[in-house]
C-alpha cells in the first residue's frame, strides 16, 4: 500500500505514513539489527543535541549563567522538582534515569518536528522499549524494596471486603496495561500529529485550498510543539507516579 | 473538479492494483504501517539501547553532577552574599550609632560651651550693672547733697531776709529792735515753712 | 471483487473508530474544564495540582489514541 511511485502525476496524493519508514542510510537492502538507518542517524542527532545542551552548554560552570546554561539548569530543576514532588526524597536516587528519559523523549519529539526529520518516538518499537524498561525496573524495584508487601498495591484495603477481589483483578489488569498505554500514548500522539500535518500539507497541491492548507499546517505545527512537550512531560511524570507506587505501595 | 475525481478514481484503481501486487509478493513491507513492520524492530531497539546507554552515562557522569555543582555553588554564593550583606548592614548600623553618639556628644559640648559663655557674660553683665548702679547711686547722692546745700543756703537766705524785714518792720512801727526776740520769732515761723 | 468488500469494511470500521478520537476530545475538555472551575474557586491550591491535571489529560487522551490506533490498524495493517 505504501507505494512511492503512486500518484506522481495525480494532483492529490497522500503519503502520510511514508515519513515513518525505516530505511538504511547507505544504499538499499534489508534492515539488519546492526544496519545504520535513519533511526540511527536521528538517535545520534538527539544524543548530540542533548549533550550539546547539558554538557557543552554548562561548560562554563558560571555562577551567573548564559542562555544555554540557564536552559539546561531549567530542564534540570524542573525534572528534579518533579521527581522530588511525586516520588519523594527516596525517589531522587533514580533521578538520572528519569532525566535521561525526559531529555531523550523531549528532544526526539522536538527534533522530529523539523522538516524532513524522522521522529524516533513515533515508533512503537522505541516507545515500547522505553515503557517496558520503566515497567520492568519499577516492578523489580517494588519487589526489592517491599518484598511481598508490594502486592498490597493490588489489594485496595479501603474498599469493602466483597469488592476487594474484583478490584484486585482490575488493579492487576490496569497494572499490566500500563506499559501498553504508556508506550502507545507517546507513539500514537507523535504519529497522529505528523500524519495529520502531512495530510494537510497534501491538500496544498490544490491551488484553491492551498492558503487554508498552509494556515492549517501552521496551526497544527504549533499544536504539535505543545503536544511534543506535554507528551515528554506526561511520560516522565507517569514514570514518576509508577515509581512512587513501587516505593510506597500503600495507597 | 470532474477531472480531479477521475484522477482520484484512476489513482485509486492503481492504488488497489499496487496493493494487490504488494500483497502478492509481500516480502519487505508485510504491513502498510511502518510502525508495525517487525523486520525493523531489532534494528531500532538495538540502536535505541545504545543511545540510551550512552546518554545515561553522559548525563549521570558528566552533565548532572556538573549542573548540581553549579546550582549548589550558586546557592552557596547567594547565601554567602546574603550573610555578607547582613554583616555590612550590621556594620552600617554600628557606624550609624557611633555617628549618633558623636553628634550627641558634640551637641552636649556645644551646650556646655554656650552655657559657660552665657554664665561669663552674665557675670560681666552683672558686674557692669552693679558698677553702673554704684555710679548712679554716687551721682544721686552727690546731687542730693548739692540740692540739700542749695536748699539750706536758700533757707538761710530766706531767714536773713525775714529777719531783716522783721527788724525793719518793727523799727518803722516805732518799736525798739530786740535782735534776739526777732531771731526766735523768725525761727519759729520759718520752721513750719521751710520743712 | 470480493476483496473490495473487505476493504469497504475496513474503511467503515476505521471511520467508526475515529469517532473515538472525538470522544477523547470530550474527555480531555471535561478534565481541563473541571480543573479550571476548581482552580478558580481555590487558586492557591491549583498550582500543586497541575501534575494531576496532566496525568488526567494523559489518561483521557490515551483512550482516544487507542481509537486512533484501531483506525490506523484497520486502514493499513489488516
Amino acid at each position: 500500500m505504501a507505494s512511492e511511485a503512486q500518484g506522481e502525476e495525480a494532483g492529490l496524493s497522500f503519503h502520510p505514513m511514508d515519513q515513518f519508514l525505516v530505511k538504511p542510510l547507505f544504499g538499499e537492502g534489508d534492515v539488519h539489527w546492526y544496519t545504520p538507518t535513519n533511526v540511527t542517524l536521528w538517535l545520534f542527532i538527539v544524543a548530540v543535541a542533548i549533550a550539546a545542551l547539558l554538557v557543552a552548554g554548562t561548560r562554563g560552570r558560571a555562577i551567573v549563567p548564559n542562555r544555554v546554561q540557564s536552559v539546561a539548569e531549567l530542564a534540570y530543576g524542573m525534572t528534579y522538582k518533579m521527581v522530588e514532588d511525586v516520588t519523594g526524597k527516596d525517589g531522587l536516587k533514580y533521578f538520572p534515569y528519569i532525566m535521561t528519559l525526559f531529555m531523550f523523549i523531549l528532544f526526539s519529539n522536538m527534533l522530529g518536528l523539523l522538516p524532513k526529520a524522522f521522529t524516533v518516538t513515533s515508533h512503537i518499537a522505541v516507545t515500547g522499549v522505553l515503557a517496558l524498561a520503566v515497567f520492568i525496573s519499577v516492578t523489580v524495584i517494588g519487589f526489592a524494596k517491599n518484598g511481598a508487601q508490594f502486592l498490597g498495591l493490588f489489594w485496595v484495603s479501603s474498599a469493602p471486603l466483597v469488592l476487594r477481589p474484583i478490584l484486585a483483578v482490575i488493579e492487576v489488569i490496569s497494572y499490566f496495561v500500563r506499559p501498553v498505554s504508556h508506550s502507545i500514548r507517546l507513539a500514537g500522539n507523535m504519529m497522529a500529529g505528523h500524519a495529520v500535518m502531512k495530510v494537510f500539507a497534501g491538500f496544498a497541491a490544490i491551488a484553491v485550498i492551498s492558503p487554508i492548507s498552509i494556515l492549517a499546517v501552521t496551526a497544527i505545527y504549533g499544536l504539535e510543539v505543545l503536544v511534543a512537550t506535554i507528551q515528554a512531560y506526561v511520560f516522565t511524570i507517569l514514570t514518576c507516579v509508577y515509581l512512587k507506587d513501587a516505593l510506597h505501595p500503600q495507597h | 473538479m470532474i477531472s480531479l475525481l477521475q484522477e482520484a478514481a484512476t489513482t485509486a484503481a492503481e492504488h488497489t492494483e499496487e496493493a494487490a501486487e504488494a500483497a502478492a509478493h509481500g516480502s519487505e513491507s508485510a504491513s502498510g504501517l511502518p510502525q508495525l513492520d517487525f523486520s525493523t524492530f531489532p534494528n531500532q531497539i538495538f540502536w535505541l539501547i545504545v543511545t540510551l546507554a550512552v546518554l545515561y552515562w553522559v548525563l549521570s557522569r558528566i552533565a548532572l553532577p556538573r549542573i548540581a555543582a553549579v546550582l549548589s555553588d550558586r546557592q552557596g554564593a547567594i547565601t554567602g552574599d546574603l550573610m555578607a550583606a547582613e554583616e555590612f548592614k550590621q556594620k552600617a548600623k554600628e557606624a550609624e550609632a557611633a555617628y549618633d553618639k558623636a553628634l550627641a556628644d558634640a551637641r552636649a559640648e556645644a551646650q556646655k560651651i554656650v552655657e559657660a559663655n552665657r554664665a561669663e557674660i552674665q557675670k560681666e553683665l552683672d558686674a557692669a550693672v552693679a558698677h553702673a548702679d554704684a555710679e548712679i547711686g554716687a551721682r544721686a547722692a552727690e546731687s542730693e547733697k548739692r540740692i540739700r546745700e542749695i536748699r539750706d543756703s536758700a533757707a538761710n537766705d530766706a531767714r536773713e531776709v525775714a529777719r531783716d524785714v522783721t527788724a525793719e518792720l518793727v523799727s518803722s512801727f516805732g518799736g525798739s529792735v530786740d535782735q534776739s526776740a526777732i531771731d526766735s520769732a523768725v525761727e519759729t515761723r520759718l520752721k513750719g515753712a521751710l520743712q | 471483487m470480493e476483496g473490495n468488500i473487505a476493504e469497504l469494511g475496513q474503511y467503515i470500521g476505521a471511520g467508526l473508530a475515529a469517532i473515538g478520537s472525538g470522544t477523547a476530545a470530550v474527555g480531555v475538555g471535561n478534565v481541563a474544564g473541571n480543573f479550571l472551575s476548581g482552580a478558580l474557586r481555590n487558586p492557591s491550591a491549583a498550582a500543586g495540582q497541575t501534575a494531576t491535571l496532566f496525568i488526567g489529560i494523559a489518561f483521557a487522551e490515551a483512550l482516544g489514541i487507542f481509537a486512533f490506533l484501531v483506525a490506523l490498524l484497520l486502514m493499513f495493517a489488516v
